[in-house]
């Protein structure tokens, strides 16, 4: 069951990073030519690789208990920044993530900008796609250094993430367009739980708690997490109804 | 502004994000689970619901911002 979460939720969050991902490396390619663009990528990529062999095997000699507390900690306040925002969302005080707009504002940017060449590449498409990536990629690193460590699998995690990555590198690379019809808002939004339950699961084991069923207590506390997460949606969203009406 | 205060800010982007009252709260609960659970009292009710309160100041702080 947990194993099951664990290559869901790491393969959910990571969907969403690559899709982001994918949109600035697009808008790159596209404005400043994809050779600039890919080998940001390759960059990227080497320094993402170089963090997660050099944290990995770090993480992996802390006790269980303290590494339970530390990334459950973490967890719960990364998960909490993501639910927060997809309330928002979901409510309509914030604005929906679309990935056309962004990529068109990108774009825009990347045509306008002046070009430096170094090395027979275009300095700004390479930092452009560098950045995209190396971000975005940390977040993706973070979840399966955190999630697989603490559940004693980072092989499993790092699954959900290269399943992730197989599936929206092969789409982007089919349509060539940013992929604006992924469901990104929902998926953001389950991300969140996921992260918000796993933070709580293990932030009070780490703390000394016990949970009645020991992990069997892990899908109920993710049912209440969603439980309160659509309460708060439908209280938002008659606030600002009345608002709006007001 | 310095590099390392550049550093320094990405990573408190980064873990924090734009609301730092609700990682203070996350960590005000997370202590007393630890104290609650040091005295042999159950406590897997504390962080659910502590959640839950956070997160709806957080909601509210966003929205009034």
């Amino acid at each position: 069951m947990t194993a099951g979460f664990l290559v869901l939720s790491a393969f959910l969050a990571s969907a969403v990073e690559f899709v982001e991902a994918l949109t600035i490396v697009l808008a790159s390619g596209v404005a400043r030519g994809w050779r600039s663009s890919l080998t940001g990528v390759a960059a990227a990529t080497v320094v993402l690789a170089a963090i997660v062999a050099a944290l990995g095997p770090a993480l992996t000699v802390i006790p269980i208990d303290a590494l339970r507390l530390v990334v459950g900690s973490l967890l719960l306040v990364f998960g909490l920044q993501w639910l927060r925002k997809a309330i928002l969302r979901a409510s309509g005080f914030k604005a929906l993530h679309d990935e056309d707009a962004i990529f068109a504002t990108e774009l825009a940017e990347a045509q306008t900008a002046e070009r430096v060449e170094r090395a027979g590449i275009d300095w700004y498409g390479f930092t452009l796609s560098f950045k995209g990536v190396l971000l975005e990629g940390l977040e993706v690193a973070f979840i399966v250094l955190t999630f697989g460590s603490t559940q004693g699998s980072i092989p499993l995690a790092a699954l959900g993430a290269a399943a992730a990555l197989v599936l929206v590198a092969g789409i982007g690379i089919a349509v060539r367009a940013p992929l604006a019809r992924v469901p990104e808002n929902t998926m953001k939004f389950a991300v969140g739980i996921m992260l918000t339950t796993f933070g709580i699961f293990w932030a009070t084991e780490g703390a000394g708690g016990h949970w009645p069923g020991s992990d069997a207590a892990l899908p109920v506390v993710l049912a209440f997490v969603i439980a309160s997460s659509a309460a708060l949606v439908g209280l938002l969203r008659r606030r600002r109804s009345i608002l709006v009406t007001a | 502004m310095s590099k390392i205060a550049a550093f320094g800010r990405f990573w408190w982007n980064f873990v924090v994000g734009d609301d730092w009252v609700a990682a203070a709260l996350v960590a005000v609960a997370i202590g007393a689970t630890a104290a609650i659970a040091a005295g042999g009292v159950a406590t897997w009710w504390v962080l659910p619901l502590a959640v839950v309160a956070v997160l709806y100041v957080s909601l509210r702080r966003a929205i009034a911002a």
